[in-house]
């Protein structure tokens, strides 16, 4: 899309211009490819976002019909949370802004594997397509986005649908395995001169152990939904306790995965907020080493937590204490992120900027949804929060709060960087309002229900959830309004006629990203930059 | 700008009070016929009130835990105010270059590990509390199915019965449309009693909000979950954890009884046990939808409406 502006600011090179399908289809180039991935991550963020939506109807009020089978519900639902974590969120942060940010950051030409870097974004592409396929095929994949069997086996979902979900996740496996490999090699080999690990940028950090928490944790997620498939299609009794099988397992298994993701999810939207806050601070970022190893240490020590998303499963007493500690131990690096980024801001001279504003609003709603976390890392706590609306609020806030906001963060950081014209500022901070407000309106009130004992995954309700029902789905009502606002910025940055400097943020933007003509040129660098 | 994200924000307020005015206000739970009644309630911003020892503990922590995250969450909130106020680039155009203050960074990290642990200990305790399952007074074995619960008493012989949802068209004043059930679990209130929860098909969850009860029913295992009800009343729950299509109508309902009262109606429920027949509703149930009945008549409003306006129109 963004063809004619970079080949206008860059005319003067004599490299090849590729026609649509070149460019799109088999493109190489970690620009074109961050693009298809920040692309794709809107559609399928649309779609996710469209679920919710039909969702919060449903739970309007009592008794209401729109989705009228159990079973569609289930399949809406699951769906949902599948798009937004493996087709929004990864891929815009990960796969966008990481293919995009990375190379220029650390002043690479490239990914270190270029045509992996493609064949990376066309698995995740396929498997967007079978996601699709679980979802709107035969009666649908209703088994939640945990895919807990027994419920997913052949008896209790019989036809092809669970198939395809698991499929996808697959491919979706796949695509992050080789993109995680590619980060790696690219971070630890083509820094340039000088660009020793502590003086690589923090989104750059925070890529390279988001790859290594992928490349652990996907393979353990491969091997337990192939024993699925298994269990499902071959006769096989991994999960099954007739053939003495064990459900538990598969729950270990799922979540020595599933909490790593939950890292993978918000250590990149880390590394985006440290580089906003800096620069609309005008100072560099407080204690550098602490924020790096804060990360690090985020990413070790999730991944021996898993067992806290099983506290009412199959766990025992001592395994209920260990796990319960080892969680609560989180909380203290990621307060060291928490209170740098608050230090790197005192004494600043703050611009209140749309990113910035976007990344203040992360701060306060990640530290809500982290004060929520500590409650329901308490084991005992867990006997009555697990599985109520407590925990879809605690999440969301976390997530659709925390990372989302992120996102947006980057993308009003880091437009201009790609295409070349700027955002409309009024019509932006219009977009963060309506949707802070929004987001707090549908998730705050999900506390109290989920206090008050109401299950998660429920289309219909007693009468008594009603009233914070019904604010849940304004306030997502609200949300959705803010998203055609943001349709309007898309318009009007992509119908703009403007030319940007090439650091339009000025002195607080110090990475190597702000060094190069805003749209970054097709091949980023004149000659290899030198880091003193 | 700024002046009208004020007035947005503002009239949202606004309509969230307006909204809130037309439902109808908290009211106490009691059935007709004075019997308590443990179910969510309208507009509740708490936990259902704790009606055992374990909740209450649980309601004890929670509140403890809450209070030191809103002082945490108060006090980000209170230095991002500070920050955004006095570091404005138009208060304050000359930025510092301070990126280092080991003292500082050493407090925020030895204070929040200092906290955990104040939340760590106590929260022991509850763990160990729930998992003293010594010198109960009975255990009921519970199973899910898809969609109903069953309830097996192991001491007492043949006593096994299901649990359906009542339909919510066949809802009658005094019970609660998506909780009532056909035949409740009936315990003795104020003895301990052990759940050995398991399944015959998928997963499920056994819970129950006011009792700090709550265990995935996982078939081929069995986990147990203790409870010991305060007083006699009637207990709400519902199955937590996705089990297919009907996962949102599997209620649970408990009836905790009078030692004395218990007694005969296990003894009712054996003999009817004998001759095949299903368990009798208990009496406190009975008498709570003829009170109910009477008073929808009186009022001259039909039952099913009163009923599925939930607990605090229907317990009066």
């Amino acid at each position: 899309m963004s063809a004619t502006a970079l080949h206008d600011a860059h005319g003067e090179h004599a490299h090849h211009q590729p026609g649509f399908f070149r460019r799109w289809v088999m493109s190489t180039n970690h620009k074109d490819i961050g693009t298809l991935y920040i692309t794709w991550a809107i559609i399928a963020a649309i779609e996710g976002g469209v679920l919710s939506m039909i969702m919060r109807a449903q739970l309007a009020h009592p008794n209401n019909t729109l989705v009228t089978s159990g079973q569609a519900w289930n399949a809406i639902v699951t769906a949902h949370g599948l798009l937004m974590i493996f087709f929004f969120v990864m891929p815009a942060l990960i796969g966008g802004f990481g293919n995009w940010m990375v190379p220029m950051m650390i002043g690479a030409p490239d990914m270190a594997f270029p045509r992996l870097n493609n064949m990376s974004f066309w698995f995740l592409f396929m498997a967007f397509i079978f996601v699709n396929l679980g979802l709107l095929v035969g009666a649908g994949s209703g088994v939640g986005w945990t895919l807990y069997p027994p419920l997913s086996d052949i008896t209790y979902q019989p036809g092809v649908a669970t198939d395809f979900t698991l499929f996808s996740l697959h491919l979706a496996g796949i695509s992050s395995l080789l993109g995680a490999i590619n980060f790696i090699a690219t971070i630890l080999n083509m820094r340039a001169p000088g660009m020793t690990m502590h003086k690589m940028p923090l989104f750059v950090w925070s890529m390279l152990v988001t790859a290594f928490l992928l490349l652990l944790a996907i393979p353990v997620l491969a091997g337990a939904i192939t024993m699925l498939i298994m269990d499902r299609n071959f006769g096989t009794s991994f999960f099954e306790p007739a053939g003495g099988g064990d459900p538990v397992l598969f729950q270990h298994l799922f979540w020595f995965f599933g909490h790593p993701e939950v890292y993978i999810m918000i250590l990149p939207a880390f590394g985006v907020i440290s580089h906003v806050v800096s620069t609309f601070s005008k100072k560099p970022i407080f204690g550098y080493l602490g924020m790096v190893y804060a990360m690090v240490a985020i990413g070790f020590v999730g991944f021996v937590v898993w067992a806290h998303h099983m506290f009412v499963s199959g766990v025992s007493m001592d395994s209920k204490v260990y796990f319960e500690a080892a969680t609560l131990v989180i909380a203290v690096p990621t307060g060291v992120k928490v209170f740098s980024w608050i230090a790197t801001m005192w004494g600043g001279s703050i611009e209140l900027k749309t990113p910035m504003i976007w990344a203040i609003g992360f701060i306060f709603m990640f530290v809500l949804g982290g004060a929520t976390g500590v409650v329901l890392a308490n084991a005992g706590l867990d006997t009555e929060l697990h599985n109520t609306y407590f925990v879809i609020a605690h999440f969301h806030y976390v997530l659709s709060m925390g990372s989302v906001f992120a996102i947006f963060a980057g993308f009003y950081y880091w437009i201009g960087k790609m295409y070349g014209q700027p955002y409309p500022e009024a019509a932006a901070k219009l977009h963060f309002w309506l949707f802070f407000i929004g987001v707090n309106l549908t998730f705050f009130p999900q506390h109290f229900l989920g206090l008050a004992g109401m299950p998660r995954r429920y289309p219909d309700y007693p009468v008594a959830f009603a009233g914070w029902n019904y604010v849940s789905s304004v306030g997502a009502m609200i949300s959705g309004v803010s998203t055609l606002v943001f349709f309007y910025i898309l318009f009007k940055i992509f119908t703009g006629k403007q030319t940007l400097a090439a650091n339009y943020w000025g002195e607080g933007a110090t990475t190597l990203e702000w060094t190069v003509p805003s749209p970054a040129p097709h091949h980023t660098f004149e000659d290899v930059p030198v880091i003193r | 700008m700024k002046r009208s994200n004020q007035y947005l924000f503002m009239g949202l307020i606004g309509l969230a009070v307006a909204i809130a005015a037309t439902q109808p206000a908290l009211a106490d739970a009691k059935n007709a016929v004075g019997f308590p009644v443990h179910a969510p309630r309208p507009w509740e911003w708490w936990f259902q009130p704790a009606a055992s020892p374990i909740q209450k503990n649980i309601d004890w922590l929670m509140q403890f835990v809450l209070w030191l995250m809103a002082g945490v969450v108060g006090l980000v909130g209170l230095l991002l105010g500070i920050v955004i106020v006095r570091f404005r680039a138009s208060k304050n155009p000359v930025a510092s270059t301070t990126t280092h203050n080991t003292l500082i960074e050493v407090v925020w990290t030895v204070v929040p590990a200092l906290l955990l642990i104040v939340i760590f200990v106590p929260s022991l305790n509850l763990i160990y509390e729930q998992s003293n399952y010594k010198h109960s007074y009975m255990t009921v074995k519970v199973t899910g199915h898809q969609w109903y619960w069953e309830y097996d008493y192991p001491t007492a012989k043949g006593v096994d019965f299901t649990s359906y949802p009542v339909p919510d068209n066949q809802i009658k004043p005094g019970q609660i449309a998506r909780l009532s059930v056909d035949h409740p679990l009936v315990v003795p209130a104020n003895k301990k009693i052990v759940f050995k929860i398991t399944s015959s098909d998928v997963l499920h969850s056994f819970f129950i909000p006011s009792l700090g009860v709550q265990r995935y029913a996982i078939p081929g295992q069995y986990w147990k979950q203790w409870t010991q009800i305060d007083a006699p009343g009637v207990y709400y729950g519902e199955c937590n954890q996705i089990c297919g299509m009907n996962h949102d109508n599997m209620p649970i309902e408990i009836v905790a009884l009078p030692m004395k009262e218990f007694q005969a109606w296990l003894a009712e429920a054996k003999a009817d046990a004998a001759q095949g027949n299903v368990p009798p509703v208990h009496k406190y149930e009975v008498l709570a939808l003829k009170a109910a009945a009477q008073k929808a008549a009186s009022a001259g409003t039909a039952g099913i409406a009163l009923a599925s306006a939930g607990p605090a129109e229907t317990t009066r």
